[in-house]
């Protein structure tokens, strides 16, 4: 695993909490299949996919914290920045079409999706901003 | 910014990985300031005059001075 200590600890922490994303997801709906979901623990059992999911903005935070190269710091908070942007602008924009009955109802989660793709929008600016300049 | 460091480091053989390494940043780090892509904060301004020996001035040309 290439890196820095920071980012083989980002690194090392994504995979487990995308593995334990996977583990709970399939649980959770298998349950729901047998005997749905309700009640207090309904409620429970329901939000634990989105733990792991969350606990990767955590992590991405915790990073930015533990990061000592200024420079990998800066094209981190970027590239979240510009992810952030991606997700909320899709979001919005969706949003207002999904009130006037032009598209069709998405759950909610799928802002962290778009969020995550916009992660690799966020690369390509780093990319080419590092091209303008000269290269890496 | 303007800086002199690309010069300073072939003056001693160093590679980007060696400057990088001496200073405890990234190639990525050394690459993006030499080009002048990234300017460094004061403490890695500091931290990069002081491994030169020289004072910051003698390596970050001021954009604002013209002369």
């Amino acid at each position: 695993m290439a890196g820095n200590r920071a980012q083989k600890r980002y690194t090392k922490s994504v995979i487990l909490l995308m593995a334990s994303y996977v583990l709970i997801l399939i649980g959770v709906v298998m349950h729901a299949r047998n005997s749905p979901l309700h009640g207090p623990l309904g409620y429970v059992a329901g939000v634990l996919p989105a733990l792991p999911v969350i606990g990767v903005f955590f992590v991405l935070g915790r990073y930015l914290v533990e990061e000592q190269d200024e420079y990998l710091r800066v094209q981190v908070t970027r590239q979240a920045l510009v992810a952030t942007g991606f997700a909320l602008s899709i979001a919005t924009a969706w949003g207002f079409l999904e009130n006037f009955g032009l598209v069709p109802h998405v759950y909610a989660y799928y802002a962290a999706i778009l969020w995550f793709a916009g992660l690799g929008v966020g690369r390509c600016f780093n990319k080419l901003a590092a091209m303008r300049g000269g290269g890496e | 910014m303007i800086n002199r460091l690309r010069v300073l480091r072939a003056e001693r053989a160093w590679s980007q990985q060696d400057l990088a390494e001496r200073l405890d940043v990234s190639r990525q780090s050394v690459n993006a300031i030499e080009t002048g892509r990234y300017d460094p904060s004061l403490p890695l301004a500091f931290r990069i005059a002081d491994l030169f020996g020289l004072t910051i001035e003698e390596i970050f040309t001021n954009p604002n001075r013209k002369d």
